[in-house]
């Protein structure tokens, strides 16, 4: 891909989730799992949210995932992403289960289904702090 | 289930909402003093007889709410509360204060919810951050798992949320454009009729839906509540008390509340809003059904709130909607009246007060109270509340005693 990318806004990291960034920084994709259930778990968290074990631990997975809605925003949703529309926002549902908030690239030209296959881009924010987890169609 | 000691609406005040508020600004305060004047001297009560009081957010006191509002009326409470439920705020408020009422904890309640402009603070640090006008309910304060997870993608405020439930309902049952548009302009009907609505003497067609902008795909312009000023007040007695009001005293037979999310990336089901739980609890409750229901005031947000609040509170099969709707009016003169004051989409959305429009509109409806907008024999009504993007809903069943 040719097309540079820039996220206009950087998240604000917390300690607990500092693994998932840092992974994102280096083009990898980690999820937190419970060892007492084995429920995947995202957003992270201290403990797990179906049965608040805290034996947590971080997983490597593919960060392949599905596409479970979107929406195409002619108009920016928020100032700071004005000269980044238009935006195509969505959630995927990673293989592993787990939903997460997301934008799309890369949709020029395709057309855009429920259950539809997305691989993993990696996009840092302009002031460089970290690495956003976005998806294109596979 | 039920009780024998039904707290009933007993009295209102709303004012007019308009887009661009011109009058004296005031604090919230000061306009909760004004609304419970109003709504007390509708129910043909006086301060003495309030012993309850609901609050929901207000911007002069981050803490102690109920407190710093009763310390304002001068009246002494055995009841407070202080919701925090978004558009579901005036709904959750309701049920709140009629529950208090039948545990015999207090005999009068008032509930407010002020919504006009607060004047400009001349010290500009102590004026909201500028993203505070765009971020809506969403948090962005650190440890906010949206601050981490949602903000960064532009998934803030309401559009996008409702949007992409709208794109996943349509991509699993098609489309309900059609029915969208077909909710506005029949809301819009009656809001014609509405003089306390922005959209007073203002019918949109079908085809005006259609061809406003396109704001979030697929939803459009004219399918998104505009912001407005305006408040709204409701008092709440017991039947004891009730009988000094000179309206029909309108009871809370049924009420239910869910709450399941934040933010709707991580719904269950992005096409199940919790009222299904907060409607079949307030039936029950109620020992009634949807069918038995003479006129439905449903959160209006978006059409799509009213599309999915018409399934899951059980008017019809999930996916049904669209085909449901095409055999049926909403208009106050229609088959089957929904949001005869006009809904949010004809009046405006008055802040959190948006969320008393619709039970003050079951309630006036079955006080006879209606005017040219009047449907006739109102007896029975389904009230609901919407917070956040479908994050908490509460649906209230209301019966003219």
């Amino acid at each position: 891909m040719t097309e540079i990318v820039l996220a206009p806004l950087a998240p604000k990291m917390t300690p607990t989730s500092a693994p998932f960034w840092a992974a994102l920084g280096k083009g990898r994709v980690v999820l937190q799992q419970c060892d007492a259930c084995e429920a995947w778990v995202f957003y992270p968290r201290p403990r797990c949210p179906h049965c608040l074990s805290a034996a947590l631990s971080w997983k490597p997975v593919s960060g392949r995932a599905t596409l479970t809605t979107w929406t195409h925003c002619p108009r920016p949703t928020a100032p700071p992403f004005a000269g980044f529309a238009p935006q195509t926002l969505a959630v995927a549902t990673l293989e592993e289960g787990v939903r997460m908030s997301t934008f799309l690239l890369e949709t020029e030209g395709r057309t855009l289904s429920l259950g539809m296959a997305l691989a993993p881009r990696f996009v840092p924010t302009e002031d460089g702090a970290a690495t956003l987890l976005a998806f294109a169609p596979a | 289930m039920g009780t024998q000691r039904k707290g009933a609406i007993v009295g209102y005040a709303e004012w007019p909402t308009v887009r661009r508020y011109e009058g004296t600004r005031r604090f919230m305060l000061e306009q909760w003093m004004d609304l419970a004047a109003e709504a007390l001297e509708d129910a043909g009560l006086a301060l003495e007889d309030v012993d309850g009081l609901v609050c929901g957010t207000l911007r002069e006191a981050n803490m102690f709410v109920p407190a710093t509002v009763v310390e304002y009326l001068g009246q002494p409470v055995k009841f407070a509360e202080f919701v925090d439920l978004g558009g579901a705020t005036g709904t959750g408020m309701l049920w709140r204060a009629a529950a208090a009422i039948e545990l015999g904890l207090c005999d009068v309640v008032l509930c407010a919810l002020p919504g006009l402009p607060i004047p400009t603070n001349p010290d500009p640090r102590d004026r909201p951050p500028p993203e505070a006008r765009w971020l809506g309910s969403t948090s962005n304060a650190w440890g906010s798992p949206q601050a981490e997870f949602e903000v960064p993608f532009g998934n803030v405020a309401q559009n996008a949320g409702y949007a992409m439930i709208a794109t996943h309902y349509e991509a699993r049952f098609g489309s309900c454009e059609g029915a969208r548009a077909q909710i506005t302009a029949q809301q819009r009907a009656s809001a014609a009729l509405n003089p306390l609505a922005s959209f007073y003497e203002k019918p949109v067609s079908i085809d005006d839906v259609l061809a406003s902008p396109m704001i979030a795909e697929p939803l459009r312009l004219l399918e998104i509540v505009m912001p407005c000023a305006g408040g709204a007040a409701v008092v709440l007695a017991s039947p004891e008390k009730a009988r000094k009001s000179p309206h029909r005293p309108v009871q809370i037979t049924g009420y239910g509340e869910s709450l399941t999310i934040k933010t709707p990336t991580f719904a269950e089901d992005l096409a199940v809003t919790p009222v299904a739980a907060a409607a079949a609890t307030a039936f029950a409750r109620a020992g009634t059904t949807p069918a038995a229901m003479d006129l439905l005031a449903l959160y209006d947000c978006y059409t799509i709130t009213v599309l999915l609040t018409l399934e899951d509170a059980g008017f019809c099969p999930k996916g049904a909607g669209a085909a449901f709707l095409a055999e049926r009016n909403l208009a106050f003169d229609g088959d089957f009246p929904v949001n005869t004051h006009g809904g949010q989409l004809g009046v405006g959305q008055p802040g959190l007060a948006g969320g008393l429009l619709q039970p003050i509109e079951a309630a006036r409806q079955i006080m006879g109270r209606a005017g040219p907008r009047q449907v006739r024999d109102v007896n029975r009504a389904l009230a609901t509340g919407t917070g956040g993007v479908m994050s908490e809903q509460v649906a209230l069943i209301l019966e003219g005693a």
